[in-house]
């Protein structure tokens, strides 16, 4: 039987999405989506919560989709590449092309290498494969189910017990997340089209799949944050689990002590000025990020969790250890 | 050093690339303002429906086709509009439906089309089918709009590049000359192909089905009648890139990555023999000795200054901290100069407001239209 998560548009009205649930953990699902618009640190907040899984002692892989190699720079590592690498004890990581995932899916369907590989050398099929709408997006899932069963089909698979993916950005985002769904309806028999529901069932199950958004605390992504839970919840049939607001900036200044500094912006010159001015801007953009914090936290039904802005020249993997701390 | 005027200086087209979450819809929408402030008939065509900025220009109910901003809008806001401004949001899959209707010979044919369930998911949903539509509607526009200026913003897609071969890759794709000689069983080239590939059309059948491989079979015979009509308007929005009216700005943040990406979209740029007009980096934090001088003590002078020690420690931290993200913007947009050969980076100030209306975009517009070393007065006015 389909499963609906709360939240799901078929059984449960929205209300029922009672905001006062307990914040489920996590960390204990067998796969944690992290999602959200391009530039708000999407990387960043899944490889923190892969540090903070690994740390807790669960062995963990963070997964990246579209062969960008963020979370190899966030480790320092050169390249990853279609390998589970480990980065830390604990945590692996992998960045998952599409083309691969496919050389590999058709090896579990053939079973004969050699066979496969003809096949690969074939032009009818490598055309047909680019062909065929969200093929690639469905191996590509279909590899992070792989790595996510306890019982592995790659041979000599390492278990883990928790698969973080690093999901393409929003517009592309739920799109991605729907291709199983898509595909199952477009292949209406055969062996992929069971396949494709198996994907959807699993991604759509809300007891082991969690959903984290991340958001920046500006107008526009705070909106679309919104607009993308929305579909996430009606278009995909999964509910999410958090929503990390990144990059808020201290309060480091008070409206009082901001009317003081006005005095030395305006009278002042050199660093003096300077630096009165840059608190000042802190202090406005401090407030503003504020506002859009409670704007985010009344419209979206997640549990909205703010993570710092880190004033640090480089996001590297400290950045992201010091992220893994602040994760609730 | 030119400005950002002397750039788009007869410019038909200007195309702002760039990978997501670097400003690129506001920046673009900043420009069109701009250029038409000075008097010329400007559209802007956006993807990302960045709603609240939509909004601010008239934008709400707009569909796929282009509207004109109100010019009272600018009056409110102080910037005098001697041109036209208009907008568009890009409806992808409407764009292909019109395409479809455009390049079909009769309704029937059309109709197969748009109702084949293959095309219904390639149009709103294959990689690369947004971009194209972008393409194909600057197109569109470029040759019946009638506008002196157009600025696109191009999708949001992770990889900048996307779009470039877009075109190309759809083309490609919708010929499908090599799969629609291998569904007519009794076809001669499936036999001088050969075993080798009925084999590889078995095996593919055996995994995806019969049905989808059916229905594949069925879009490429109904688009087999417009298949040079796509090929030869793909031809013409390729030459249309690369026209000298044409410039591409390369917009990114300030940070490590959005400047690398930076870089490698400008060197493939380069290798498509596309021309790049400029960069322009958002969001960047004016270093210290532009705006202030040299520091002297200090937190020391600021806690005589405001007679509270712990006040003035936390200023200086502050101001520190903003001096470390400074340097850091420097270093980074010093290598994306070095890496483009350019001078002329034009650095638009991290404002202390976020920018998602008709005012932002104003304030942004005096940044972009400036000369550098105005530039560097605003900001030491402001910061």
């Amino acid at each position: 039987m389909r499963r609906y998560s709360y939240g799901g548009p078929l059984f449960l009205p929205a209300f029922e999405i009672a905001r006062n649930c307990p914040i489920p953990e996590l960390l204990d699902k067998r796969l944690v989506i992290v999602t959200g618009k391009g530039g708000v640190g999407k990387t960043t907040v899944a490889v923190a919560l892969g540090m903070r899984a690994a740390a807790e002692g669960k062995r963990t892989i963070v997964c990246e989709v579209s062969a960008q190699e963020n979370a190899s720079r966030m480790f320092d590592h050169t390249e990853v590449g279609f390998h589970e690498v480990e980065m830390e004890e604990n945590l692996w990581s992998i960045s998952i092309d599409p083309d691969e995932s496919m050389r590999e899916y058709v090896l579990l369907q053939l079973k004969v290498r050699a066979m496969r590989d003809m096949l690969f050398r074939s032009r009818i099929f490598n055309y047909l494969a680019a062909a065929t709408p969200g093929l690639k997006e469905l191996v590509t899932i279909g590899k992070i189910w792989e790595l996510a069963q306890l019982d592995r089909k790659v041979k000599k698979g390492r278990k883990y017990d928790l698969v973080i993916v690093d999901a393409p950005a929003t517009g592309h985002g739920v799109g991605f997340l729907q291709t199983p769904r898509t595909f199952a309806s477009i292949a209406r028999v055969g062996p992929i089209h069971s396949q494709a529901q198996t994907l959807d069932r699993f991604i759509t199950d809300h007891e082991h799949t969690g959903v984290a958004i991340v958001a920046l605390p500006e107008e526009m992504p705070v909106n679309e944050s919104a607009a993308l839970e929305t579909d996430l919840r009606d278009e995909v049939g999964v509910a999410v689990d958090r929503v990390y607001l990144n990059g808020l900036y201290p309060e480091r200044f008070s409206k009082p002590e901001a009317e003081r500094l006005a005095g030395l912006a305006e009278g002042e010159e050199g660093a003096v000025r300077a630096a009165a001015r840059a608190a000042l801007s802190e202090q406005g953009r401090a407030r503003s990020q504020r506002a859009q914090l409670a704007r985010l936290r009344r419209r979206v039904e997640a549990p909205v969790k703010s993570l710092p802005f880190l004033f640090e020249p480089d996001l590297g993997p400290e950045a992201a250890r010091q992220l893994s701390r602040k994760l609730s | 050093m030119p400005t950002l005027g002397d750039v788009l200086d007869g410019k038909e087209i200007c195309i702002c690339a760039g990978s997501g979450g670097v400003g690129k819809t506001t920046t673009s929408a900043a420009i069109a303002t701009g250029m038409a402030a000075q008097g010329l008939k400007v559209c802007v065509l956006t993807i990302d429906p960045a709603k609240r900025l939509a909004d601010s220009l008239g934008l709400k109910e707009l569909g796929n086709e282009a509207r004109r901003v109100d010019p009272k809008l600018f009056e409110k806001q102080g910037v005098e509009m001697k041109g036209e401004l208009w907008a568009m949001m890009l409806d992808a899959k409407a764009t292909f439906d019109e395409l479809v209707a455009r390049q079909a010979p009769d309704e029937e044919a059309r109709d197969r089309v748009l109702e084949n369930r293959i095309y219904q998911q390639i149009s709103s949903a294959l990689a690369g089918s947004q971009e194209y539509m972008a393409m194909e509607k600057l197109f569109e526009l470029h040759t019946e709009g009638g506008f002196d200026l157009l600025v696109l913003d191009t999708p949001p897609t992770r990889n900048a590049l996307d779009f470039l071969d877009a075109p190309k890759r759809l083309t490609q794709f919708i010929e499908g000359r090599s799969l629609r000689m291998f569904m007519k069983p009794t076809g001669l080239a499936a036999k001088v192909a050969g075993r080798g590939a009925s084999v590889a059309l078995g095996i593919f059948k055996r995994i995806v089905g019969f049905d989808l491989l059916a229905d594949l079979a069925e879009f490429f015979n109904a688009f087999s009648g417009m298949v040079d009509g796509f090929q030869a308007r793909a031809k013409r929005v390729n030459k249309l890139l690369a026209d000298p009216g044409t410039c591409f700005l390369v917009v990114c943040g300030p940070q490590g990555e959005p400047v690398d990406e930076a870089v490698y979209f400008h060197r493939k740029l380069i290798e498509a023999k596309l021309p790049f007009g400029g960069v322009i980096v958002n969001k960047v934090h004016y270093p210290s000795e532009e705006l202030a001088g040299e520091p002297a003590d200090l937190p020391a002078t600021l806690t005589e200054k405001l007679g509270d020690e712990d006040l003035a420690q936390r200023v200086a931290a502050n101001f520190s901290d903003y001096q470390a993200l400074a340097e850091r913007d420097a270093r980074n947009i010093e290598r994306l100069a070095t890496e483009l050969r350019t001078r002329g980076v034009i650095r638009v100030p991290y404002l202390d407001e976020d920018v998602h209306d008709l005012a932002g975009l104003a304030e942004i517009n005096r940044y972009l239209f400036a000369t550098g070393e105005e530039r560097v007065a605003m900001a030491a006015g402001r910061a």
